[in-house]
């Protein structure tokens, strides 16, 4: 059986993850760990977005997963794979969310009514490189406090076009947003975005380092 | 071109997505006007930089833990051709 399915994996112009769908629908489990393995870390990072919890994201990663396997007979091959695949994850983000709140309603459109990012305000020039002015570290919880600060609207429709790399009309399809609500919470997330960083990346924004005493320890002293 | 006609269309400027007589306004706009050189480039840099950085990585270890958890679930279940 998984014979004759494999031979529509040559057709041309199809993506190849309809090969291995099918070849899951024809009962072999080991192209849906392929499918697994090619798009965890996304789907974790997607789940991480929404819900910014680990321990959640690491929930959602399990659960979005087996979901997908088993309706995977409702997939009908009219979008990518993996855009089905992120509409499953973000809606168990949601449904997450929605536990930890004890059943409180949770959607993608709360807070974004703000005006903040509707224009720009900070119009002030960044060093060149601003990034090299601070550690990978200090780098990564600069980008991850910016980013956890705006609503979710906004985050999710920034993460999922501009950091995993879906399409407009992909990113519509995997939120249920029409097309111009992607577009215009885009604009807004990248602006917000922009000018929250701009307190960090414009010339002279990081302090100095403390200068450092000769010969005292680090380390606290009693 | 004014400012809030090159706003309009800033992300169809960053995504490239815009025609060829445009992009000639755009440029000379950008020209002409500080304010809207700056936002453009740092709106282009912002993403560039949230590209460049994963910011929730997912440990090899933890990684093969999930996937395991996963595909063992998978087989337990009645799967899509129940």
């Amino acid at each position: 059986m998984v014979a004759t399915i494999q031979s529509v994996a040559g057709d041309e112009g199809q993506h190849p993850d309809i090969a291995l769908v099918e070849r899951v629908k024809a009962g072999d489990i080991s192209a849906y760990d392929e499918l697994v393995r090619k798009y965890e870390r996304q789907v974790f990072r997607i789940a991480q977005h929404i819900t910014q919890n680990r321990e959640d994201a690491e929930d959602v990663m399990q659960d979005a997963f087996l979901k997908a396997y088993e309706k995977l007979d409702q997939f009908q091959g009219n979008s990518k794979f993996y855009t089905w695949l992120v509409r499953i994850a973000v809606n168990e983000s949601l449904m997450r969310l929605r536990k930890r709140r004890t059943g409180k309603l949770v959607s993608m459109d709360e807070d974004i009514e703000t005006e903040e990012g509707r224009v720009p305000r900070d119009f002030a020039d960044w060093a060149p490189d601003p990034e090299q002015n601070y550690d990978n570290s200090e780098l990564s919880e600069i980008l991850r406090k910016t980013i956890q600060g705006l609503p979710r609207g906004f985050r999710v429709v920034f993460a999922l076009r501009d950091i995993e790399g879906l399409s407009t009309e992909e990113t519509a399809e995997a939120l249920n947003l029409s097309v111009p609500a992607v577009k215009s919470r885009l604009l807004r997330a990248r602006l917000q975005l922009r000018e929250r960083l701009s307190r960090h990346f414009r010339p002279g924004a990081k302090p100095a380092p403390p200068p450092r005493q000769a010969g005292s320890p680090a380390g606290k002293r009693v | 071109m004014t400012c809030t006609e090159f706003l309009a269309i800033l992300d169809e400027v960053i995504d490239q997505s815009i025609a060829a007589e445009t992009r000639a306004e755009i440029e000379l706009h950008i020209k002409k006007c500080g304010h809207c050189e700056v936002v453009f480039n740092t709106t282009r840099k912002t993403i560039e930089i949230y590209r460049a950085h994963e910011l929730y990585e997912l440990p090899t270890d933890l990684r093969d833990r999930l996937h395991n958890a996963i595909m063992e679930k998978c087989k337990k279940s009645k799967g899509p051709c129940s």
